[in-house]
């Protein structure tokens, strides 16, 4: 059973990733608004198929 | 739309003009579509043979401005306006926010953000659909900001200036919150499953290193969540602690603490019991109630916003030119000339330099009828300038007028008003210190028992009476009402205002009149003379911006009206016109008295109907009076089954009113209400002294519209603010009515009742738990496993009662004619 020695680090280091991922993008703020984004896809989706979209 | 004439090559969609994706394109079709929803409505809009509005709108669209924005928005380009809203980036371009009026679909978000996009000189358009907050980026180089505003307005999407600033200190404290709470699940669930394996060592055995690992991992994942995402609890608790208030945060601190450095003590020591997973949970499932809370109170706080951004914050000023330029209220200044046109509020307190007007006072002082205003007469900021424009001298800043005193009483109204003690709260101090009590008796009974076990059993109450469905218990069950309330029409800006609502068992409610019980704008209720007098009264009447001339027309208006001509206004008096080529006199009965005959059976109709305190209207045609018809502001027609429901629920409803005596009284009669019940003549002070004197000894809930309300709105332990109502009294609220009337209030008084029952209900229930847990862990039967499992199911007994509760419909519908 000593590859729990291995595994629970490795464990909380992914854990700590993840935790990371989660503070850049509330940093970044996608979570400061959850209803436009899901309609604005529909959007941006609808576009491409007539022209390249310029915007990143 | 005018925007897609500047994309060539792009054929335009044939009902919305925006450019067709080429994917979409029909090679030959007559009618091009950008999408099905425009092909759908094209096709409905053909077969019901309206086709021509395609010819008609391209006609409109030449003038388009006049249609929503008649506005010029040169405001927006005032320096006062630029260093107040906008925000320059080092990059050069400026930065702002604008709220949009008419926002409601998936398509308008796209034809804003798209529209905007092809001005030349707006770097980035993003708009918030929920907030229908549009932030824009543009070079102020190439393009004004009056441009862009003017562009959104042509398209149908009036803009207004968003207050930057107050809404980014919310955003943060939100986005820290986040955080705190997604790292506290994050541990949360890795502790969890070091716990499991604990637990299974626990019942089946497990080797001696594995044990001191899992325990010694535990401490370590669980030290950020109960350093960093715990802190907001110390910190209030600690607050709580130097004002010496017993807050709920309180408990939970000490249980959170307590279990974490037991366990840590424990672990460094190699013995006893850890309860890393329980604390780490606790603080996940509190921090989803706070953030809840939090989400819900910006909601709420937004919408009030969005109500003052739609209250006009600007006026005209008269340059040393003469010509009007818009200009922010911020700027303008004592001595300075400003232009007050038709149906505009005038802007600040000052003195008629030249015109003649009716100005409406009804949210200023609560008079319904309008008041005559010639040169030299005062002039009040607040109120609405009816008919002819007027030139006005400034006498005092916005902040210094009369409407400027109101805000500041209201200011100091709502910071002497006694906060409202949540039920919670006032648990969590007996609970308090029971808990300690308790936790002292077990740690001396035990010491004497089995010493060794002592500390580990005190621990363990402490952590199992931390009061994790207590705390989640109001901020789930509020957030629920409040969440279905909005759903009904009634925004509640704090979950404490409430809770306090629901509390009252009784008390007093005074209702303003002009706005609130009635509909604030005159009607003819009564009509004597003959039929054919009434299309030549609404054809002189026609046009006119005097509300006893809109009542006439919107009366008659249905009989075929003739032209009228040599159309004269008399301010203060009436009118004379020709229609048909009949002289007529519409008028106050001094006024007609003064030009045409009188038949004496219409004085007897005056008299009765000063009596029922209607405004008598005399109408003359070739010179003897004919007809004559009767006006007052009607009350609303769910008015008398509110009031009626309301007196049920266990209030004395009282009528405060600026207006007159004897008009109040007559609205008093025919709700119901006793005359010692109705109170006329108030000024704005009066109205906050009642409600004051009143709030002494009694729960005081007060509903209005106006400037004239909105101290003692602030004042009142509930203050409710009806649709349709003044700016300040929006501020001062805690609850807003989002529909016309009061149909909705009893279904808040109801609603907000149930939520109180939800409370209790739910603070009964954790105190039951936390007495069984308590009574586990003082006869030294509880250990981990146990208060993992009683942990959560106590929260999810909470959260399933708070959002099993429906807020109730408005008992009475409320009026569709209203809008």
């Amino acid at each position: 059973m000593s590859v729990l020695y291995i595994v629970l680090p490795l464990a909380l280091v992914i854990a700590a990733v993840a935790v990371w991922a989660f503070v850049w993008s509330v940093k970044g703020g996608q979570f400061d608004d959850l209803d436009t984004p899901a309609m604005r896809m529909l959007h941006d989706d609808a576009e491409q198929r007539g022209r390249a979209d310029p915007r990143p | 739309m005018q925007t897609a004439h500047q994309v060539v090559g792009d054929p335009e969609c044939s009902h919305c003009s925006l450019p067709v994706p080429r994917s979409l394109v029909e090679e030959g079709a007559e009618h091009q579509f950008c999408c099905l929803g425009c092909k759908t409505v094209f096709g409905m809009i053909h077969a019901e043979g309206l086709g021509a509005y395609y010819d008609l709108r391209s006609e409109d669209d030449e003038r388009a401005p006049a249609a929503v924005g008649s506005s010029s928005y040169q405001e927006l380009d005032d320096p006062t306006f630029v260093t107040q809203h906008c925000q320059a980036r080092p990059d050069g371009l400026m930065a702002t926010e604008l709220y949009l009026e008419g926002v409601h679909c998936s398509a308008c978000l796209w034809l804003v953000e798209k529209s905007l996009e092809r001005v030349d000189g707006v770097a980035e358009a993003r708009l918030n659909f929920a907030q229908a907050r549009l932030k824009v980026l543009w070079r102020p180089d190439q393009v004004p900001l009056s441009a862009i505003a003017g562009q959104l307005a042509k398209i149908g999407y009036p803009p207004h200036p968003a207050r930057l600033g107050t809404r980014d200190v919310g955003k943060e404290e939100e986005r820290r919150l986040l955080i705190r709470l997604g790292l506290a699940g994050a541990v949360s669930g890795n502790v969890m499953l070091m716990a499991f394996a604990l637990y299974g060592g626990w019942v089946s055995g497990m080797a001696e290193e594995h044990w001191t690992l899992f325990r010694w991992g535990s401490l370590f994942a669980s030290l950020p969540a109960v350093l960093y995402s715990g802190w907001p609890f110390y910190r209030s608790a600690y607050n709580g602690l130097r004002n010496r208030v017993l807050h709920m945060d309180l408990p939970i601190s000490i249980g959170v603490l307590a279990g974490f450095f037991s366990g840590a003590y424990n672990t460094v020591v190699g013995k006893g019991e850890v309860y890393f997973d329980s604390v780490c949970a606790l603080i996940f499932l509190l921090l989803v109630g706070r953030l809840l809370q939090l989400r819900q109170q910006r909601r709420a706080s937004e919408s009030s916003e969005l109500l003052y951004a739609l209250t006009p914050s600007t006026a005209r000023r008269l340059g040393e030119d003469g010509e009007a330029r818009r200009v922010p209220l911020q700027a303008i200044e004592v001595g300075d000339l400003i232009e007050v046109r038709a149906q505009e509020t005038v802007a600040t307190d000052g003195v008629v330099e030249s015109g003649r007007s009716a100005l409406d006072l009804s949210l200023l002082s609560g008079e319904s009828m309008p008041v005559e205003v010639k040169k030299h007469d005062q002039v009040w900021g607040g109120t609405v300038n009816l008919q002819d424009t007027l030139v006005v001298r400034v006498s005092h800043a916005v902040r210094d007028s009369r409407v400027g005193r109101i805000a500041d009483m209201v200011a100091d109204a709502s910071r002497n008003r006694a906060p409202v003690v949540q039920l919670a709260d006032r648990v969590a101090g007996w609970f308090v210190a029971i808990v300690l009590l308790l936790a002292m008796v077990t740690f001396a009974a035990w010491s004497i028992i089995a010493p060794e076990h002592a500390l580990d059993h005190s621990v363990a109450l402490l952590i199992v009476s931390c009061p994790c469905a207590l705390g989640l218990a109001t901020p789930l069950a509020i957030t629920a009402a409040i969440g279905k309330a909005a759903r009904r029409g009634i925004l509640a800006r704090s979950g404490a205002a409430l809770e306090a609502l629901g509390r009252l068992k009784g008390g007093v409610l005074y209702f303003d009149k002009t706005g609130t019980l009635t509909h604030g704008r005159m009607e003819v209720v009564a009509f004597v003379g003959p039929e054919w007098v009434r299309p030549l009264v609404a054809a002189a009447e026609k046009g006119s911006n005097h509300p006893v001339g809109r009542a006439l027309t919107q009366a008659f208006e249905d009989a075929a009206q003739p032209e009228a001509s040599d159309l004269e206004t008399v301010s203060g008096g009436g009118i004379t016109a020709t229609v048909g080529g009949r002289a007529l006199i519409i008028g106050s009965p001094k006024f007609v008295r003064s030009r045409a005959l009188l038949d004496s059976s219409f004085e007897t109709h005056v008299q009765a109907w000063s009596q029922e305190a209607l405004t008598p209207v005399w109408i003359a045609v070739d010179g003897r009076v004919v007809a004559a018809a009767g006006l007052a502001d009607r009350l609303r027609s769910e008015a008398k089954a509110s009031v009626d429901a309301l007196g049920k629920q266990g209030f004395e409803v009282h009528i405060l009113s600026g207006d007159h005596p004897s008009v109040v009284h007559s609205v008093g009669r025919a709700l119901g209400i006793p005359a010692e019940r109705c109170h006329g003549g108030q000024s704005p002070e009066d109205k906050l002294q009642r409600v004051q004197s009143a709030a002494a000894d009694k729960d005081v809930v007060m509903v209005g519209d106006g400037v004239n309300d909105a101290a003692a709105l602030a004042a009142a332990t509930v203050g409710v603010a009806v649709h349709g109502g003044a700016e300040t009294c929006f501020a001062a609220a805690d609850v807003f009515l989002q529909r016309p009337g009061i149909g909705t209030l009893t279904a808040l008084v109801q609603g907000a009742r149930r939520t109180t029952r939800t409370i209790r209900n739910n603070i009964i229930f954790s105190l039951v738990y936390n007495t069984v847990g308590a009574g586990l862990a003082m006869t030294g039967v509880l250990n981990p496993l146990i208060a993992a499992v009683l942990m959560p199911i106590s929260s999810l007994v909470v959260v399933t009662n708070s959002f099993r509760f429906h807020f109730p419909e408005a008992s009475t519908e409320s009026e569709e004619e209203a809008a």
